[in-house]
């Protein structure tokens, strides 16, 4: 059984937005005892994704999950949903270097690099949810 | 104005307010708007609010929030609207409509004619409604004011171009390097490069807390476009923690030289115009 606790749910429509989800993370990742390069990558991920989500997805959320093993492991779960095109050619979006908008091509696959697990559901004309997962290295407090 | 909102309807309602004080005090205390509070500070708010809606409703002001009636309980609002202005969701913002409920009950449970009961139930709901109006109203202009603020400090804290010697630029950059900011901060360094003919750029990231793919795709390019000036740009303050998160994103700086440290760069900087630092042998002697 595993326990999960939603801690936060974010709306991403303006640029802001994008700001509010990094400092949400990073709120969230420093109070379970992430350490200083586990909250950059964490809070690199988290931007990448919600700037997907604004960019490609037209808009959506991030939802900042906590779960609780039984083995006493504690993992951060960031989950991004849009209602926006998806994606036709996950293999392609998930290629390093490709980008259908002029960026670099880095970020979709650079979170999969970043993340502990990894979940990415989408479907032409369907929406777009991406799912990451960083465990916490030591038992969290609480 | 609506039917049934005549004075002797304002007056019954006010006085009803005024004989059931306590009553509303204690009802009102119990609701989620003031419970965050200490019973003390609770119960001094319901209190001053509870007097403001009844000067708002005897000088028939019921409907308007920006009447001045109103103005009487801004500082109970303001307190409200200071409270609720914390998590980016807003989901846990104390809402005034948990007023309504303890305060209509106690009025309909008094012994009077069912008309009354009618025109007194609108009027106190119309107030309740104002006033949520109201301390709305407060609480989006106090979020604009606070993020038009934000942004143009962090605007302004992004810009400075600083010469170091004649022919050496250095740019700080700090915290999130957004699209408008990198923006800006890109410009003004080109410009600066042509002002001042400048040979070396140095990009100081030490206080920015992120380098994402946005980001570096901003340095990259401010990089090319200062090459095309003519100037060699350094990227300099990478830290630990940031440089291990680049590579596992993919990011790849290229022919960008980078140093550790602002003061490596410099001394990069200066080999490149041909000076050399070396210790004064008379001073030393
Ligand atoms: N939520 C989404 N909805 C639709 N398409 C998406 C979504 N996320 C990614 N994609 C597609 O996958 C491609 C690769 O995404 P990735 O984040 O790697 O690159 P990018 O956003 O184009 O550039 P950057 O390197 O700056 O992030 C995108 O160009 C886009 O076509
Ligand atoms: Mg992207």
């Amino acid at each position: 059984m595993t326990s999960v606790l939603t801690v936060q749910e974010v709306r991403i429509n303006e640029e802001i937005d994008i700001v509010h989800v990094r400092q949400a993370v990073r709120e969230v990742a420093v109070s379970i005892g992430f350490s200083l390069v586990e909250q950059t990558k964490l809070v690199t991920a988290a931007s990448e994704l919600a700037r997907n989500t604004r960019v490609h997805g037209h808009g959506g959320e991030a939802k900042i999950d906590l779960e609780k093993a039984d083995d006493g492991t504690t993992t951060l779960r960031l989950v991004f949903t849009d209602n926006g095109p998806g994606i036709a050619d996950v293999e392609l979006a998930l290629t390093d270097g490709y980008s259908s908008a002029g960026g670099l091509g880095l970020g979709l696959s650079g979170a999969r690099r970043l993340a502990d697990e990894f979940d990415l559901r989408t479907a032409p004309g369907e929406g777009t949810t991406v799912s990451v997962g960083f465990r916490a290295r030591k038992p969290a407090r609480g | 104005m609506t039917a049934g909102t005549g004075q002797n309807i304002r007056d019954r309602v006010a006085q009803f307010l005024k004989e059931n004080r306590s009553d509303i005090e204690r009802a009102w205390a119990t609701t989620p708007v003031f419970t965050a509070r200490r019973p003390a500070d609770a119960a001094e708010e319901c209190a001053e609010l509870l007097t403001g809606l009844r000067h708002v409703i005897e000088t028939g002001g019921e409907e308007d929030p920006s009447a001045g009636g109103l103005a009487t309980v801004r500082p109970v609002l303001a307190s409200l609207a200071a409270r609720s202005a914390g998590g980016p969701s807003g989901s846990d913002r104390p809402d005034v409509t948990v007023l309504k409920g303890p305060l209509l009950r106690l009025w309909r449970e008094q012994d009077l004619p069912e008309d009354i009961v009618h025109s007194g139930d609108l009027v106190l709901s119309n107030v309740l409604n104002t006033l949520r109006i109201a301390l709305l109203e407060i609480e989006l202009s106090a979020g604009t004011e606070t993020i038009l603020a934000q942004r143009a400090q962090l605007t302004e804290l992004s810009t400075p171009v600083i010469k170091l010697w004649d022919g050496i630029l250095a740019i700080p950059l700090i915290g999130t390097l957004d699209s408008t900011r990198g923006q800006i901060a890109t410009e003004s360094l080109l410009e600066q490069i042509v002002a001042q003919q400048a040979r070396v750029a140095i990009l100081d990231i030490t206080g920015v807390t992120a380098v994402d793919t946005l980001v570096a795709q901003h340095l990259l390019k401010t990089a090319v476009a200062a090459r095309l000036m003519g100037a060699e740009c350094i990227i300099s303050g990478i830290r630990p923690q940031i440089a291990q998160t680049m590579v596992q994103l993919g990011i790849d700086l290229g022919e960008v030289a980078t140093r550790a440290t602002l003061a490596d760069a410099f001394g990069q900087a200066l080999r490149v115009i041909g000076l050399t630092v070396c210790p004064d042998e008379r001073g030393a002697g």
